[in-house]
């Protein structure tokens, strides 16, 4: 009876320091505020900013005095930093985090849109084109690291994908020939990604680089030696049609984007949902992050560690090399040299940022996506913002997100590391 | 090689121990029973069947599971999930949902039947390791074992926690399972064993029954007599040396580990901190050697304040440091003899300056060390990595002891060491208190720390519960070690 144990004695002694995570978060968006509305706000002409559905710039969603739009989001980013810095309950601190940044993002708007129009439609149509390859780069990058292997290759696999695409789509003169092939590319770079890193344990990330330089030099050698001498023979691949889907593609802004779209958007939005739940819920993904964790464990349970990483790493092939289709078959119409332009590792990004699960890396996938719309959109309208500052936008929101927002990403326990008997 | 000819039998329902030191070939040995590492000879017979194991899958359907040393449990998994692992059942063919309610049931029955509580929905991470080796037994349990092997069970166990586990492996005996108990505590072999081999040098040197002395089995298991008793006189203490006060430190993860702990060691005096891994020790120790933040509280060495001070400044200051984890933080594997000896003094006179080292003053340095600590290597050039465990502490306590010290930290300082090296670093460790050293000691070995201390602090959860003198019964320690304070109880009932 007289004994005690500790846990019923007094409670932590230590105050917490005040400046937590959560409240430098909050200083952030404040500053942010202060910048929307004096800057944004002061800079903004007093004329309307109209938000329409389409392009013909009629029956505009939400019209707004450009100025006052910017003051009010601005001050609204304000409130949301304010609230973070008073201190807010955890659960709640995630979604004033997003308020404040789209808060933000409305007011910059505001200003730049003021006088003109913004569809959303295209926004919308712009977006989800350009996070497209993103969206399957990240998803490749989920499947290899949740196993354990490092993929810094998607850039790589992404270009030998988009030039197999190219190149097979034009000589069979069948653009599902050339899908097929660009996930063969995409399987090619992921198979000596597998067995030089699982096999013969070589430093993943070193060759994930060594495999993007690579696939540059070797597209580049035959786009120049094969495709540029004769483009009517080796580089015009047919487009991916859009199937339009009657009824669903009249619901406006939505069924134009998503019902009359090619068949590539609909395999990356059902292999989030299909990657999603077989990683949590199935025999294979309870293997996968077993391996990826902690695979000595899953080793002493009869599974057998790199056979599993081996799949992964070549299924991961084949969804990369799908996102290099895109390029050819979906957004240009021909092969060009180092045509993804580092795409590859904004999808990388977009995995980190998405915290290695599939629809944390399709939402990171859209924020990437949407800040190079953005980016064009202001461009075509003449923003006052220098070009150049335009173009860098992605890379900036992408080092923001990986570098700030995210706080620190637990990558899977044993990712990146060779899995060795003793 | 690690095993040598090794004939070994295990009989249904009995607990046959396996009994050596660090580094003797037992862990290989049972490796390849587990058909984690192939024989290059001989052969495994279960039930009068030989068999072959190309993998832990071959020997699971042998009948035969392991309690890894390190437990193989994903972290971030439930207890369900880990147990279910490798042996998922699933709806709809193997491609189907997991069934997660039959895994559950599943753990449930199997904990319920052997007696072994486990909560299925806790996150390992979540759990002491008592529970954790809890539900790794259960795992191998839900697999229908018939013999069940334990890698040293009891490493990382609190004194009561180890009566618990003998009590279990008793009833699973009395079930007719039969378990391999690998160790090199010979208490707790005599306890519980009914027969035992001894191995040395990948050989079986001798069997033995459990009314073998202690003293026959401990020279069985190193060759030759060995004294289990640390000799000393008693201690003289002087002033305080370290003083430390209110001291709080997080760990990795940020979360509290030391929270609020006053401690003072005085020269001349060996003040032992006991508990189980994980309570703080570790945090506690690379605060004072200023490896990890002090977040509050004071760390003094002879009233200088040391909080905030560089690692560098404070091994100058005369602190001597033993780090926990040898071949991480002691030596560099991959640097020579010589040149680990002189790791904090490389850049100083006679060693060398800021531009160049001289190679004739530490390879004499090495010559002497060498003789002085019995360091057994080919010679001072071979590498740190090519030397036993034992050796490479040696190393590590003949560098740190190398500087005038007025205080000397070890933590852990005989793990992975065998019986020989313990002897002789415990002898070192004594002569320095003599010497008018402040020493503090950290172990999870309670024996250890009961024989080195002339005061036992006792770490849990953050904080020292009590400082009690090494003539304290062992088991009032134990409880105390396991976070129970006050007057025991008469009957500590553990149901």
């Amino acid at each position: 009876m007289s004994t005690t144990t500790v846990e019923e004695l007094a409670e932590v002694t230590a105050p917490e320091p005040f400046w937590t995570r959560q409240r430098r978060l909050g200083l952030a968006l404040i500053l942010l505020g202060v910048v929307g509305a004096v800057l944004f706000g002061s800079l903004a002409p007093s004329k309307d900013a109209r938000f329409t559905l389409t392009e013909d710039a009629a029956g505009a969603a939400l019209s707004i005095n450009g100025q006052f739009g910017a003051v009010l989001f601005g001050v609204l980013t304000l409130v949301a930093g304010g609230a973070l810095i008073a201190g807010v309950a955890k659960r709640w601190s995630n979604a004033l985090l997003a308020a404040g940044i789209v808060t933000f993002v409305l007011s910059f708007l505001c200003w730049q849109v003021a006088g003109q129009f913004m569809a959303l439609e295209d926004t919308l149509g712009g977006t989800m084109d350009l996070a497209l390859p993103l969206i399957l780069g990240a998803l490749a990058g989920v499947l290899g690291e949740r196993s354990g292997v490092v993929n810094v290759a998607i850039e790589g696999q992404f270009l030998m994908g988009a030039f197999a695409g190219a190149l097979v789509g034009t000589m069979a003169g069948s653009v599902w020939a050339g899908l097929i092939s660009a996930a063969v590319g995409g399987v090619i770079i992921a198979a000596i990604l597998a067995v030089l890193s699982i096999r013969y344990l070589v430093d993943q990330t070193v060759v994930g680089i060594v495999l993007n330089l690579f696939a540059l030099g070797i597209t580049g050698f035959l786009y120049e030696r094969l495709m540029q001498p004769d483009a009517a023979g080796y580089n015009t691949p047919p487009q991916m049609p859009s199937w339009r889907i009657p009824g669903l593609a009249d619901i406006p802004v939505l069924g134009p984007v998503f019902f009359d779209a090619t068949l590539l958007l609909w395999v990356a939005l059902i292999l989030v949902v299909v990657i999603h739940f077989a990683l949590n819920r199935t025999r294979w993904g309870l293997r996968t992050r077993a391996v990826g964790e902690h695979p000595t464990a899953a080793d002493t349970v009869g599974i057998r560690v790199r056979g599993l990483r081996y799949l992964n790493v070549l299924l991961g092939g084949v969804v990369a090399g799908l996102g290099g289709a895109y390029f050819t078959l979906v957004a240009t119409g021909s092969f060009t040299k180092n045509m993804t332009a580092g795409a590859g590792f904004i999808a990388l990004a977009a995995l980190i940022f998405g915290r290695y699960t599939p629809i944390g890396a399709f939402g990171a996938a859209l924020f990437f996506g949407f800040a190079q719309k953005l980016s064009f959109y202001l461009s075509a309208i003449g923003s006052p913002v220098p070009n150049q500052f335009l173009s860098m936008l992605p890379y900036l929101a992408t080092i923001i997100a990986v570098a700030g927002l995210v706080g620190r990403v637990r990558a899977p326990a044993a990712d990146g590391l060779p899995y060795v008997k003793n | 090689m690690a095993n040598n000819h090794i004939d070994i039998t295990v009989e249904p329902g009995e607990v046959h121990a396996l009994l050596g030191e660090n580094g003797a070939g037992k862990s290989t040995l049972m490796n390849q029973l587990y058909g984690l590492l192939q024989p290059d000879e001989g052969e495994i017979v279960v039930n009068d069947e030989p068999k072959v194991f190309r993998s832990p899958r071959d020997a699971i359907a042998a009948g035969i599971g392991m309690v890894h040393q390190h437990f193989m449990l994903v972290p971030v998994f439930t207890v369900a999930e880990n147990i279910a692992l490798g042996a998922e059942e699933t709806r709809g063919g193997p491609l189907g949902w997991l069934d997660r309610r039959r895994a559950r049931r599943d753990v449930l029955e199997t904990s319920k039947r052997f007696g072994l509580p486990v909560d299925p929905d806790a996150l390992i991470e979540d759990l002491p390791v008592g529970a954790q080796q809890r539900v790794e037994i259960v795992k191998a349990l839900t697999r229908d074992v018939d013999l069940l092997i334990l890698d040293e069970p009891t490493a990382v166990l609190t004194p009561q926690e180890t009566d618990e586990l003998l009590a279990v492996m008793r009833s699973l005996t009395e079930m007719g399972k039969s378990i391999v108990f690998i160790t090199h505590k010979l208490k707790e072999v005599k306890k519980i064993a009914d027969r035992i081999t001894v191995i040395r040098r990948g050989q079986v040197v001798g069997t033995a029954t459990p009314d073998t002395s202690e003293d026959e089995l401990a020279a069985l298991m190193v060759g030759r007599a060995v004294s289990l008793e640390v000799d000393k006189s008693p201690a003289e203490p002087g002033s305080v040396v370290l003083q430390v006060a209110g001291l709080v430190v997080d760990d990795d993860r940020g979360v509290r580990a030391v929270d609020g702990v006053d401690l003072e060691v005085r020269a001349g005096e060996v003040l032992g901190i006991a508990g189980v891994q994980g309570n703080g020790q570790t945090e506690l120790v690379e605060a004072v050697m200023g490896l990890r933040e002090v977040r509050a509280g004071k760390v003094e060495l002879d009233s200088e304040d040391l909080a905030g001070k560089s690692t560098k400044r404070i091994l100058r200051a005369g602190v001597g440091y033993v780090p926990e984890d040898r071949s991480h933080d002691g030596v560099v594997k991959e640097f020579t003899v010589a040149e680990n000896l002189i790791l904090d003094l490389y850049d100083r006179e006679p060693f060398g300056n800021a531009f160049r080292l001289d190679r004739a003053k530490i390879d004499g340095n090495a010559k002497h060390r060498v003789e002085q600590f019995d360091i057994r290597c080919q010679s001072p050039e071979s590498t740190a990595g090519s030397l036993s465990g034992g050796n490479q502490q040696k190393v590590v306590i003949a560098r740190e002891m190398s500087r005038p010290l007025r205080l000397f930290i070890a933590s852990q300082p005989t793990r992975g060491v065998d019986v020989g090296s313990i002897e002789f670093i415990h002898r070192r460790i004594i002569r320095e208190r003599d010497q008018g050293t402040a020493v503090l000691v950290v172990s999870s070995e309670l024996d250890e720390v009961v024989g080195l201390a002339d005061r036992i602090a006792v770490m849990y959860r953050g904080r020292i519960l009590a400082i009690v003198s090494p003539d304290t019964p062992r088991e009032e320690i134990g409880l105390l070690m396991a976070g129970i304070t006050g007057a025991p109880a008469e009957e500590e009932g553990t149901k």
